[in-house]
């Protein structure tokens, strides 16, 4: 019997509007991304990555078609409700890595616990846990001003796994890492992604990233023009 | 989590948090220090009316709004036995300081004494001496002057009292009571006495070898006042010494005399009567049980009494109070503009400068009540550092006050007092001032709050 399929795109159409001008991001895009794979969404600058992006992590609502990811039809949850699915499913990593400055590096990976109100001796020992993880238990007490990038994004890693959500998004994760630390990063999350047994979706032209991929969906102009898979590396 | 944040997260931008705790403080100081002045104010100059009114006053029914006219035919009939009746009353005794009778009267005062002949309308309080010196020792609150005896009158010199400063020169005392920078009267041409004039003169001559000085060696005055069945009487009052009034008005009329002259004045030979019996109580507080407990007698025993307290007496008390009050009302609304206005500027700021923040924490699951909630509580913790900072510069601006030993004559009073700022005293209006601040500081981030909570994800996102 096949898997049900972790995010469900259905002719999902997104349309800004800039002043008086429509700039049409995604044109009728049907997709599904099965679940437990590192998947990759590529195409040029512009194609409407990050949009769909934004979409599948609910931080956004297309203008038409469904949505659904984890089973759960997006359109049918209120915005709260959304927010706590996303608490509770979703982790992003970004490009700019997006951690708060004012806390130290165990605090940032705390953080989405503390939005699942766990209780307090099982987060600690789940964040020193993620943070041993990723190779960062010695700078625990940092923040993230003191740490180089490719510590701060080891951070963001930590931080989008530490509640072991059913789908972490990457939105260019390596682009403001050097080759070597982008290497890495990505060594990181593919080893993690295989632990967690998590999926991981990401937008990327980054060539070093998509040869880990295991699901590639390339997009240009807005349309979904072609979509592979392969089985391991 | 959230007060961590909230707390790291307004000491970002230290400069402008320090600017906006800063103007917090300003507020809480200024409306704490003017608070403190006024309440002190407000004790010294309660202090000062109830020494001179007492606080409750029993007149004869309709004496309050018409005696004026006629205080002789408003006197209190049997008044020693009013007097007792109050006096021995189980309920009132334990709280009354002071209980005396009083006689209002006016007339015209004359000194004909050949240094300058005139004659000048007077309104006098006539009192027992005692009664008065104890009146002027309240002091309930420690917040006024405590008087000594006042050696100006006497309980066994009915004769003996003072004047009004303003009368004392209008009468020509100045020099008689040697009192300093009362100027002399000018030089009056008078004609070139006729026959007539020379006997009025021999008159004058006659008069002038009657008037004599009391032991003492104190001017007197004549003083004429038309009695309780409108004939005139006339009795001689030796003024001990001019007291300068605070009202230009009372000081060229006031003379204050022993009860015993102003009957023998008002009343002659017949039944000696007053007009108002004051009650001075131990606490201002006891105001309405006292009240209520006199209605209840003079009710009980059938007598056509009235009792006004010192507030109804003293309009100018009451107005005074109020205008005092709505300066700090104004103060307070200039205070409470500046901590809104300074903390949305700051929130706006801040908000601005965390909008990707914003966004990325959204993204993670933050509902946007949790977004308003956390800029709330950053205002609300600005507003409970400054106003807590204030508060405490406050108290050692009072300590400072208080201890430097300054001076001021407030209004109605005549002459200088302690300055001191009553804060202590005023739990309510620390309380009230802490926690209106943080309130105002609170609601200011309210605005720029539900700004933050409504902005779109993947907008803040792409903020930069």
């Amino acid at each position: 019997m096949a898997k049900e399929p972790l995010v469900r795109l259905d002719r999902v159409r997104k349309v800004y509007s800039v002043g008086a001008v429509e700039v049409v991001a995604l044109r009728g895009i049907s997709l599904e991304i099965p679940a437990q794979r590192f998947s990759m969404v590529v195409g040029p600058s512009g194609s409407g990555k990050t949009t769909l992006l934004n979409l599948v992590g609910c931080i956004d609502v297309p203008s038409s078609g469904m949505v659904e990811v984890c089973g759960q039809d997006i359109a049918a949850l209120h915005d709260d409700a959304v927010s706590e699915f996303r608490a509770r499913n979703i982790s992003f990593v970004f490009q700019g890595f997006n951690l708060i400055p004012v806390l130290t590096a165990y605090e940032n990976v705390e953080y989405p616990l503390l939005l699942s109100r766990m209780r307090a001796g099982e987060r600690r020992q789940r964040t020193l846990a993620m943070l041993e993880a990723v190779g960062l238990a010695n700078q625990q007490r940092q923040r993230p001003n003191e740490l180089s990038g490719g510590q701060k994004q080891r951070v963001a890693v930590a931080r989008a796994l530490v509640k072991e959500p059913q789908l972490v998004l990457a939105d260019e994760p390596t682009a403001n890492l050097d080759s070597h630390t982008g290497a890495s990063i990505i060594e990181l999350m593919r080893r993690m992604q295989q632990d967690l047994r998590t999926s991981f979706i990401f937008s990327t032209h980054d060539p070093q990233l998509i040869s880990h991929a295991e699901e590639i969906f390339t997009i240009r102009d807005g349309e979904l023009v072609e979509h592979s898979s392969r089985n391991g590396f | 989590m959230l007060f961590t944040l909230a707390f790291r997260n307004i000491l970002r931008n230290r400069r402008r948090s320090a600017m906006t705790r800063m103007a917090i403080a300003v507020g809480t100081i200024a409306l704490l220090v003017f608070g403190a002045f006024q309440g002190y104010l407000f004790d010294s100059f309660h202090t000062n009316v109830v020494q001179r009114s007492g606080h409750l006053t029993v007149y004869r029914t309709g004496y309050f709004l018409f005696g004026e006219g006629n205080p002789s035919a408003y006197g209190i009939e049997r008044y020693k036995k009013v007097l007792a009746l109050i006096g021995d009353d189980p309920v009132l005794r334990p709280l009354i300081y002071v209980l005396t009778p009083t006689l209002s009267l006016m007339g015209i005062a004359g000194n004909f004494s050949g240094e300058n002949d005139a004659a000048k309308t007077f309104i006098a309080d006539a009192v027992i001496p005692s009664d008065r010196d104890r009146m002027r020792r309240w002091n309930a609150f420690g917040a006024g002057r405590v008087y000594p005896p006042d050696t100006n009158l006497d309980d066994n010199d009915p004769m003996r009292g003072f004047v009004g400063l303003g009368l004392a020169r209008i009468l020509g005392l100045c020099r008689s009571l040697a009192i300093a920078n009362c100027p002399p009267p000018p030089a009056i041409h008078r004609e070139a006495p006729g026959v007539a004039s020379e006997d009025f003169s021999n008159l004058r001559a006659e008069v002038a070898a009657a008037v004599t000085p009391n032991a003492a060696g104190k001017p007197r005055l004549d003083l004429l006042a038309a009695t309780e069945t409108g004939a005139p009487n006339v009795v001689s009052f030796f003024v001990n010494d001019a007291e300068p009034q605070p009202i230009r008005e009372l000081d060229d009329n006031y003379v204050v005399m022993h009860l015993t002259l102003g009957q023998q004045l008002i009343y002659g030979r017949g039944e000696p009567r007053v007009t108002g019996i004051v009650l001075q109580l131990r606490r201002s507080s006891d105001i309405g049980p006292a009240r209520n407990r006199l209605q209840a007698l003079f009710d009980q025993h059938g007598l056509e009494l009235e009792v006004r307290d010192f507030a109804e007496l003293n309009p100018f008390y009451t107005q005074t109070l109020n205008f005092f009050r709505s300066i700090f009302l104004f103060i307070a609304a200039i205070m409470g503009v500046i901590v809104l206005f300074t903390v949305v500027n700051t929130m706006t700021m801040t908000i601005m400068e965390r909008t990707n923040e914003i966004g990325t924490t959204r993204a993670m699951g933050v509902r946007r009540g949790g977004i308003r909630r956390q800029f709330l509580v950053e205002g609300c913790m600005l507003g409970v550092i400054g106003a807590s900072i204030g508060l405490v510069i406050a108290f050692l601006v009072a300590i400072g006050v208080n201890q430097a030993g300054l001076t001021w004559v407030p209004p109605a009073n005549i002459s200088a007092i302690p300055l001191r700022l009553s804060l202590l005293a005023q739990p309510a209006l620390i309380v009230g001032t802490w926690v209106g601040l943080i309130l105002v500081a609170t609601l200011a981030a309210l605005i720029p709050a539900n700004r933050a909570a409504r902005l779109q994800i993947v907008d803040a996102l792409r903020h930069v």
